[in-house]
């Protein structure tokens, strides 16, 4: 970053309160990124007060003092975009943490900057415009192999475009000319992007096809389309971190961009252990390829907190600008919302609910607002699918984090402490959870799952329902009590959740389950209650429906990787046992 | 040092200075009040007009006419390789009649983040001998795991078992313990000292005492002291390190008392907005750092208040630590001893430190079973309580039973009990053995075959 000489760049501070400074006899503009202290800490304008000027410090402020150095460099907080993103974990401003590793050994200090992307590296670029060609705004110019993924140099979204002078194949740094417009423009494969700018689009879409994430009850009950968003709010340990993870690891995503907002550092080595060891179960590469991680931990400083929802979210739709489609996973939103609550309290903002900013619920939404399934600038497909942990305190999902995100999501996937607590994973509630993408994918599913899959889900949604209002007279009377038929429903409902539902994240078969397994499992468990409904019409007890020994074999199904000869096996065996039962 | 009597204001733990030279944020204060005695504080708040400082002791005695001196350096500590075995106070002083620590560092106490690329994920089985942690929630070296626990409760007996009993098998280095302590009676405080001393482990213990009578707010920096040692005695020096924090609760009402103070707009049941990341800032120093031989395992613990899990002290403290150990009045009332609620209890590191390579290839899918068993087991107990148990169907009787057994057999050890973890996976399979076999339906029919009693008869006879 350039350091300005101008008159009012430079000024001094204040006071020092925490991660918030104030300083004076700078002329600055909200967003302008300042350097604080001798020790140059980055920091960003949040307010202006007369000469007042109020600035957010993203690192520790410790020792800093009053009469200290302010400078003004006049640029917004912005990310270097451009080929060495993935596979990269950052903080929550886009420092490398390899880097910062590299520079100041094991613990975070501070004062170390540290550009986002190597201006070192050189790659190779291959054109696939030509001179002569009339390229404009977000136009590819031509490709880098960054990793397994293609990374495709654009034209700046903000470039006017124009006759392309002169193209090179070859090897570049991102700071060297790949190409040169006959207006003179000169065009590297580094962007820089203004984090708190949404990057423009030609339009936006209606997601109409769902991320597949290999979990069954989220494909299978409360899918997410592309292009989406989703919720899943949840009180410690109910399973927020590890779906998320499952759907960094196994959603049909071609980018993904996590974010650990807030969260364990202990989590996010987790990711950098795992990540490289597994596979794209699509491509076979390992997935860490197709990642881009941001860690800013709990006890990093809150306000590289605040700003590393918005980095991750504008390298996401860098990559959705080259035609991908990218999901991102921020764990935990919460954290981002108490990060604006702390700073928002040191500026002595009238507090609105429970402490919150009154513009919380603005912010929720401009954030959500920026996934989408889109046409790019060039006319290219591509989304950004967002999914967004919750913490709600106490697990409590009245309090306003959560109810200001619902508003604005298509999904809730809400985790249930009892559930988690008897191990029931994911903890995901059938009853409270929804998708409102239901009806816009169901084409999909007709065609690409079965026509039979929609009428399967229905019903085994109205099973849930129905066991749900069972169990409110068993815990009156009794299973005993129930009718035949109901006794059977009850036994059919535990089936689906189970062996459906039930989806255990570190079984290396069970992990990951394709769509169309999750629909073979559906469909042997409503096999099984059509005959049981049909020897029950025969006569048959609920005993022996419900002692029909072969059906507990399904739940087996999940952990065996070619499950087919076994499924067969069970069918037939159900049909023999249920055969033996009319005999009776 | 220059030494100013500008005191304007004095509010509870906090002391506004005026008319200063420039002051650092956060910079170690030393206030001289007029008898010669000094008080350590440390400025929370700076600027041209006033300086705030928070002191860590009572402020009896501070007034206008104390001189305030600000030393222009953050709070550190100093570190030596014969701190341990040594006593001292919550503020880090001696009280054991020894000599002063010599320095061989001085450190930051507050302690910078480590830096996740740098961590290394934590793996190694840590065995405390007692089943409801080896088996169903599993401890690993590195891992932050409160107990979550009740006034009353016999959580420190779990504790003191756990720093007697914790080792990694095949490993013959045995835990360096830090010991803080705020907030808690002398007498409780007796109780911990005489184990150590029993047992030796105060040979290789540094302990930090801050007694309930002790200034509240020097709770602020007890924690803080014990865990700078822990990381100095493992990184530096080598030492695998387990902390115990006790009580993290009255550390929160010390947060409170200061939030109080400097009139901010508290969060929930008036605790400070911040205090999530105020608590991250100690529970997150714990770990393993990739190429450094050390580590350090904390294991907090917290009387929730009204026995509240949702309460923000164990809520927050939940959502940084890696899980929770929950003691549990109604266990303890039935008289089992370790009072060990295992349905709300969590580890989070668990995967990464059992299965095969570390403790055994079923320990995982067991220890799910038995949760799930218990878990209805538990359920149906509300339901006989109003239909009786004529009412239960054969399956739901069989869980009942099973229930019963597992707080009787599993939860209920002896305090000097220490079954390997061999040893609890086997009781595991005992009593799951005591339900159709169809029923274990978290377990994969190889492992049942190779594992469930039934099997392992056979094949020994
Ligand atoms: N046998 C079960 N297996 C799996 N999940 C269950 C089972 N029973 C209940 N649940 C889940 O747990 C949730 C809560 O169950 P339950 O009906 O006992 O509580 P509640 O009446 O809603 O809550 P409370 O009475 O404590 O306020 C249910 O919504 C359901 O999702
Ligand atoms: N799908 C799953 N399969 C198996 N275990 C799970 C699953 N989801 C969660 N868990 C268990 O629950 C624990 C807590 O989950 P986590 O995602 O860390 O909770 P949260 O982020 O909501 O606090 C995990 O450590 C793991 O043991
Ligand atoms: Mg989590
Ligand atoms: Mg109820």
């Amino acid at each position: 970053m350039k350091k300005s000489k101008e008159n009012g760049a430079q000024g001094a501070l204040k006071r020092i309160s925490g991660p918030v400074v104030t300083a004076v006899g700078i002329d600055a503009h909200m967003y302008d990124v300042v350097k604080v202290g001798n020790e140059e800490l980055m920091g960003e304008v949040i307010k202006i007060q007369g000469e007042n000027v109020i600035i957010q410090v993203y690192e520790d402020t410790a020792g800093i003092r009053p009469g200290e150095p302010v400078t003004n460099t006049g640029l917004s907080l912005a990310v270097e975009l451009g080929p060495g993103l993935l596979t990269s974990i950052y903080d929550g401003i886009q420092r490398p943490l390899e880097v910062l590793v590299d520079k100041m050994g094991n613990f975070i200090e501070r004062g170390v900057s540290a550009p986002g992307l190597s201006h070192e590296k050189k790659w190779e670029f291959v054109p696939t415009v030509k001179a002569g060609d009339v390229v404009k705004a977000g136009d590819i110019l031509g490709t880098v192999q960054e990793t397994n993924i293609v990374h495709k140099v654009m034209v700046p979204p903000n470039a006017k475009g124009g006759k392309v002078k002169k193209i090179t194949a070859g090897s570049f740094t991102v700071d060297e000319t790949v190409c040169t417009l006959e207006d003179g423009t000169a065009i590297t494969m580094l962007q820089r992007w203004p984090v708190r700018v949404p990057r423009p689009v030609k339009q936006k879409l209606n997601p109409d096809i769902p991320l597949i994430t290999g979990q069954r009850i989220l494909d299978g009950l409360f899918p997410i389309a592309k292009g989406g968003t989703a919720a899943i709010p949840g009180p410690f340990g109910s399973g927020k971190t590890v779906t998320q993870q499952q759907l960094a690891k196994w959603s049909d995503a071609e980018i993904v961009v996590y974010i650990g907002c807030g969260e364990r550092g202990n989590e996010m080595t987790e990711v950098l252990t795992e990540f490289p060891e597994l596979e794209d179960p699509k491509t076979g590469k390992p997935l860490m390829e197709r990642t881009v991680l941001i860690a800013n931990t709990s006890n990093m400083p809150v306000a590289a907190r605040e700003a590393s929802v918005y980095t991750g979210i504008t390298i996401a739709e860098y990559f959705r600008d080259m035609g991908y489609d990218v999901s991102l996973m921020a764990d935990s939103t919460s954290r981002w919302a108490e990060a604006m609550r702390e700073i928002s309290s040191r500026l002595e903002e009238m507090p609105g609910e429970e402490g919150y900013p009154a513009y919380l619920a603005a912010r929720l939404s401009e954030f959500y607002e920026r996934a989408g399934r889109v046409i790019n600038l060039n006319g290219a497909g591509g989304s950004v699918s967002v999914i967004g942990a919750v913490s709600p305190p106490g697990g409590d999902f009245s309090e306003p984090v959560t109810q200001n995100t619902l508003r604005i999501v298509k999904v809730f996937w809400a985790l249930d402490a009892k559930l988690s607590q008897r191990r029931h994973f994911p903890a995901i509630n059938w009853l409270n959870s929804y998708s409102l993408y239901l009806d816009a994918l169901t084409g999909w599913y007709d065609s690409e799952v079965s026509p039979e899959w929609n009428p399967l889900r229905a019903w085994a949604m109205g099973v849930l329902q129905k066991e749900a209002e069972l169990q409110e007279i068993v815990q009156l009377v009794g299973s005993d009590a129930l009718p035949d038929e109901e006794q059977v429903t009850i036994e059919v409902a535990r089936m689906i959740r189970e062996i459906f539902l039930q989806q255990n994240a570190y079984d290396a078969v069970d992990t990951f389950c394709p769509m169309s397994k999750q629909y073979d499992m559906m469909k042997a468990i409503k096999f099984y209650a059509d005959l049981a409904r049909t020897a029950q019409a025969g006569g048959a007890t609920p005993q022996q429906v419900i002692g029909v020994k072969s059906k507990n074999e399904l739940v087996q199904i999940k952990f065996i990787k070619d499950y087919e000869p076994a499924l067969a096996q069970i069918r037939k065996d159900m049909e023999a046992e249920f055969d033996a039962v009319r005999a009776a | 040092m220059k030494e100013y009597r500008t005191v304007a204001q004095i509010a509870g733990p906090l002391v506004f200075v005026e008319k200063t030279e420039p002051v650092g944020y956060s910079e170690l204060v030393n206030i001289v009040t007029a008898d010669g005695t000094v008080k350590r504080g440390q400025v929370l708040d700076t600027s041209d007009e006033v300086v705030v400082v928070q002191v860590f002791e009572t402020t009896a005695g501070i007034g206008r006419d104390s001189g305030i001196r600000f030393t222009g350096e953050t709070i550190k500590m100093p570190v030596g390789k014969d701190m341990l075995g040594r006593i001292l106070s919550g503020g880090g002083k001696p009280i054991d009649g020894g000599p002063e620590i010599v320095p061989e560092k001085r450190l930051e106490i507050t302690g910078a983040a480590i830096n996740p690329y740098a961590r290394a994920s934590p793996a190694d089985f840590i065995q405390t001998g007692i089943s409801t942690i080896d088996g169903t929630n599993t401890l690993v070296r590195g891992q932050k795991l409160p107990i979550f626990s009740g006034s009353g409760l016999p959580h420190n007996d779990v504790a003191l078992q756990i720093a007697r009993q914790a080792k990694v098998p095949g490993s013959k280095e045995e835990f360096a313990v830090v010991f803080a302590a705020m907030g808690i009676t002398r007498e409780e405080a007796n109780y911990f000292m005489a184990d150590f001393e029993k047992t030796g482990a105060l040979e290789r213990a540094v302990v930090f005492l801050n007694l309930a009578d002790d200034p509240a707010v020097e709770r602020i920096i007890t924690p803080r002291l014990a865990l700078t040692t822990a990381e100095y005695l493992a990184f530096d020096l080598g030492y695998h390190v387990l902390v115990i924090l006790t009580d993290m609760t009255n550390y929160c009402e010390a947060l409170r008392q200061i939030g109080a103070a400097r009139e901010e707009v508290p969060g929930r049941r008036g605790y400070p907005g911040y205090m999530y990341t105020d608590l991250a800032s100690i529970y997150e120093r714990a770990g393993i750092i990739k190429g450094v031989k050390g580590s350090v395992t904390q294991i907090p613990i917290l009387t929730m208040p009204g026995d509240d899990i949702t309460h923000p002290i164990p809520d927050l403290t939940g959502y940084i630590t890696e899980g929770q150990i929950v003691v549990n009045r109604d266990l303890h009332r039935k008289g089992i001893y370790p009072p060990i609620n295992v349905l709300p209890s969590l580890s989070r590191l668990m995967n990464l430190g059992i299965g095969k390579g570390h403790t055994r290839e079923d320990h995982k899918k067991v220890s799910d079973q038995l949760y799930a068993a218990y878990a209805e087991g538990n359920d149906l107990r509300g339901l006989v309580a109003i239909v009786g148990k004529d009412a239960l169907s054969e399956r739901d009787r069989m869980f009942l039973e099973f229930a019963d057994l597992f707080e009787d057999r599993f939860v209920r050890q002896g305090l000097y009990e220490d079954r390997s973890i061999v040893e609890t996976l086997d009781l595991g399979w005992d009593l799951l053995a005591t339900l159709p076999e169809e029923q274990l339906v978290r377990i994969d029919r190889e492992l049942i075959q190779k594992y469930h009693p039934k099997y392992r008869k056979k094949a020994q006879g």
